[in-house]
């Protein structure tokens, strides 16, 4: 193999597994946490995404700001979500679950439509994040390093959130064991919706960071669900590393095969999810059940 | 003669913690053994390795002489090994009758069965509310389980366990969660089994268990501490200060 | 709710009116023959309807029988229509050989991807089935000389039903073949569903560790419920094929997973009759829809999931069993007066 080929396969790899890390990360924190399957969460990467390309225009505010608001609205849509609708099904069946974030997943995808139509959107990048940088050897597109730096940096403050912060213990008590968090104190309410809402965030900000490598356009959300499944699946519920190496895991086979056997880089991709949980059901770093 | 079902240094952990210690028991046919012990001294992890559910870090579990520890738990099962749940597991959305008939037909090999056939529908009917009748169940037996009484349910699962037809019935506290007045049913329900089946009791209810027992097992932290007659039991100083506390006091229900 | 009738109660309607043990398939039939008759100009459709009814059926078996979640049904549709399509290219024009075979393919296709994913559970699984069903997908995407690829198969022709009836513009045999097939089916499925085999599987569903505790072995269970609902899917897939010509990847796609899961949510997943009625309902929703704006039609579906999930847990058919029950209300008040 030769190095132009191996380091165009890491550079975009890496990059493509960034993207499916901070939209992933999320889903599966809320599948960790609440146990919730949410179907649905790809449509927050979607309007991340829709929102970033139009507040700028629509409102006259500079890109940047476009995103934050962006980012931002996602996450109060989330958090609304979460108590209106989402909250009545934690007793029902998984599959009731599942079912009603289809749903939601489907009427996320016409409201889309009605508001931005129907073709390929495009996100306007700041002035800054365009251009290419100059590595000597080869030269990158400046917005893909921005992407994998934006991956590593969410990762990092993710582990400090979680690891260290009250907040972080509050949800890995209520992770561990609800009713006995909820005896001591903690408002499990609060923690769903907040960490939800989070979630939603970075899928928003991996959705528009993305924006490129996974166009903009009202079947987004379903066209990329599977995908995201998958990371969830293979890295293991609720665990921060287990969603950054599934992403890396499954960005680079793929991103690989479509270097090298185009025709089969979704296969291949498929076939890894389903090789890793015949072996591990419950992912690389899940728990046991 | 040789025992029904006997163990020899049965050992399990989970993690690091040891469970069970070197259980060494033994059932006669027509056991009536109790097994007491206060919360968490292993004993539903005991029936679980028994019935299969489990398997031991070491030791050995022998019916009739043949070790059966490397058998799954379908297949102690159809050795006759039946076992209860402490919590009820019947099959909420169906009827009494019906969940005793998934339990029959497990024991008729017919489960699979899914052509129709008069003779077998009429063997099965009859022997589910014979199995219903032993337990006065069968007023009941088109009541979806959901809706029954928790008394009613305690005797549904048994019946479960019945309708197997067992050789040995482990008995995981049958009169759990009944209210006092109505454990005379279960009560009498255990007395009524078969003379020849061996019966593991685990029970809280001191009462159950000295009418029911010639035999018990005393089990702490997982080991055997104490076993023998009622009299032998209810006289030792250790059992004593377990169930009777310092000062002579019955100790308070666990639940 | 049961779904079986205590054996002697059984045995006696049947004694004296046996005709009621078929109430369900007798409905069926009628209609059909009604729709036949007030719909001469949609036929397509509501042939479309029957088979889409076989493939909520099998569904309905495997998921609102015996509990295996799965959204990766899809593939043991596509798998029967792609089957009836090389056979009628390449072995016989004969409909009832395709459709067997059809179905055949479909229960492999089940019998070795449940013997592998069937050791999971749950949310594992659910995901394993959508990602074999993905996997197929691109298999058949990738293997353009065998499936056609985007464009499907077609060019294929269908010989005469039972060398008298001709599939023609017409599709009066389309329609019948279809609507024979699904009375047929339903039969066959009822039946299975009300034999210990069903109560089993019923069984399953609500406890798998009670009835392995009783010594049942779930795993095979488990296979075989899934392995039938194959033969199901894949009947209805070749039917769909041999009455619309064509075969097309879509007909593996995970939308049509999701489809016929909300199909049978929407008539209620624990009976049978609610497969039937969920993708009648669904379809004609679809059908008035459809004029409009396909997505508003995705607008219309998942409102109307979400409602039914909420308000209809047991779906049109839970509906149908109050309003029957108020109606018999109803009646026993007035002959008490």
């Amino acid at each position: 193999m030769s190095f132009a080929l191996l380091s165009s396969i890491l550079i975009d790899g890496v990059t493509y597994a960034m993207i499916l890390f901070m939209i992933t990360v999320g889903l599966s924190m809320t599948m960790g946490l609440m146990r919730v399957v949410n179907l649905a969460h790809g449509a927050f990467a979607m309007l991340g995404g829709f929102l970033a390309a139009s507040i700028p225009q629509r409102l006259g505010v500079p890109i940047g700001l476009g995103f934050v608001l962006a980012i931002a609205v996602v996450a109060l849509l989330a958090v609304i979500f979460e108590r209106t609708l989402l909250r009545r099904f934690y007793r029902r069946d998984d599959l009731d679950q599942m079912l009603v974030t289809i749903g939601l997943m489907f009427v996320a995808t016409a409201a889309v439509n009605l508001m931005f139509g129907s073709s390929v959107t495009s996100v306007a990048l700041p002035e800054a994040f365009i251009g290419s940088v100059d590595l000597g050897f080869r030269s990158i597109p400046r917005h893909r390093l921005i992407v994998v730096a934006c991956g590593l940096l969410v990762v990092v403050v993710l582990w400090l959130a979680v690891d260290r912060s009250s907040f972080g213990i509050r949800v890995r008590a209520a992770v561990d064991n609800a009713p006995i968090a909820r005896a001591i104190g903690i408002d499990t309410t609060k923690i769903y919706a907040a960490t939800f809402a989070i979630g939603a965030a970075l899928a928003a900000l991996g959705g528009i960071a993305g924006a490129e490598m996974l166009p903009m356009e009202p079947t987004y959300a379903s066209k990329y669900l599977v995908i995201l499944l998958a990371v969830v699946a293979v890295g293991g519920n609720g665990n921060l590393f287990g969603s950054f190496f599934a992403a890396l895991l499954l960005g680079i086979v793929e991103t690989s095969m479509k270097y090298m056997v185009p025709q089969l880089a979704s296969a291949a991709f498929f076939l890894t999810m389903i090789v890793v949980l015949l072996f591990r059901p419950q992912g690389l770093f899940g728990r046991q059940a | 003669m040789t025992p029904r079902l006997q163990t020899r240094n049965l050992c399990h952990s989970f993690g690091g913690l040891a469970v069970t210690q070197n259980v060494t028991l033994s059932l006669p046919q027509g056991a009536r053994t109790a097994l007491i012990g206060p919360n968490g001294a292993g004993k539903t992890t005991l029936v679980n390795l028994l019935s299969g559910a489990i398997r031991p870090k070491s030791g050995d579990i022998q019916l009739d002489g043949r070790s059966i520890v490397q058998l799954p738990q379908y297949a102690r099962v159809r050795s006759g090994i039946v076992r209860t749940f402490q919590i009820s597991r019947l099959f909420k959305d169906l009827t009494v009758a019906d969940n005793v008939k998934v339990a029959v037909l497990q024991r008729l090999r017919a489960s699979m069965q899914w052509w129709p056939s008069p003779a077998r529908s009429a063997r099965v009917h009859d022997e589910v509310h014979e199995t219903l009748g032993m337990l006065g169940l069968n007023p009941f037996a088109d009541r979806v389980v959901g809706r029954l009484a928790l008394g009613e349910q305690r005797l549904a699962e048994i019946a479960l366990a019945l309708a197997m037809k067992p050789e040995v019935l482990l008995l995981d506290e049958p009169g759990a969660g009944v209210p006092q007045g109505e454990g005379g049913r279960i009560m009498s329900a255990i007395e009524s089994l078969p003379k020849d089946l061996s019966v593991l009791l685990i029970e809280h209810d001191m009462d159950l268990v000295f009418r029911f027992a010639s035999h018990i097992i005393v089990l702490v932290a997982g080991a055997v501490m104490v076993e023998g007659s009622p009299q032998e039991v209810a006289a030792n100083e250790q059992v004593k200060q377990i169930y009777f506390g310092r000062d002579g006091h019955h100790a308070q229900h666990p639940h | 709710m049961s779904a079986v009738i205590p054996p002697m109660a059984m045995a006696a309607a049947s004694r004296t009116h046996p005709w009621k043990h078929l109430r369900a398939e007798i409905v069926l039939t009628l209609a059909g023959l009604l729709a036949f008759v007030l719909f001469p100009q949609d036929l397509g459709l509501l042939t479309n309807m029957a088979t889409v009814s076989i493939f909520a059926l099998s569904l309905s078996l495997v998921l609102g029988q015996a509990g295996i979640a799965t959204l990766g049904q899809a593939a043991l549709y596509g798998t029967g229509a792609y089957v009836a399509g090389w056979t009628a290219l390449y072995l016989t024009a004969d409909p009832v050989v395709g459709l067997l075979l059809g179905g055949l393919g479909g229960g492999l296709i089940a019998l070795l991807s449940g013997a592998v994913m069937l050791r999971s559970t749950n949310l594992t699984l659910v995901m394993l089935t959508i990602a074999v069903a993905q996997l197929l997908l691109e298999l058949a995407n990738w293997a353009r000389w065998l499936t056609g690829g985007d464009d499907g198969l077609a060019g294929f022709e269908v010989a005469p039903l039972f060398g008298i009836w001709e599939f023609n513009f017409m599709g009066h045999t389309g329609y019948f073949y279809a609507l024979g097939a699904l009375v047929l089916v339903y039969f066959l499925v009822r039946n299975l569903v009300e034999s210990p085999f069903g109560l089993t599987a019923r069984a399953i569903r609500q406890d798998p560790g009670r009835v392995q505790a009783l010594g049942g072995r779930v795993y095979l269970h488990l296979l075989a419920v899934y392995t039938i609902g194959g033969v199901v899917a894949g009947l209805a897939g070749a039917l769909t094929a041999q009455t619309s010509k064509v075969a097309n990847l879509f007909m593996l796609d995970f939308t049509t997973s999701a489809g016929v899961v909300v199909m049978i949510v929407l008539g209620g997943t624990r009976r049978l009759s609610g497969a039937v009625l969920g993708t009648v309902a669904y379809m004609t929703i679809h059908h008035i829809a459809s004029t409009l704006n396909p997505y508003h039609w995705l607008f219309v579906i998942g409102s109307m999931l979400i409602f039914v999930l909420i308000v209809l847990p047991e779906g049109l058919v839970g509906l149908l069993d109050r309003a029957a029950a108020y109606a018999r209300r109803l009646g026993g008040k007035e002959g008490t007066r």
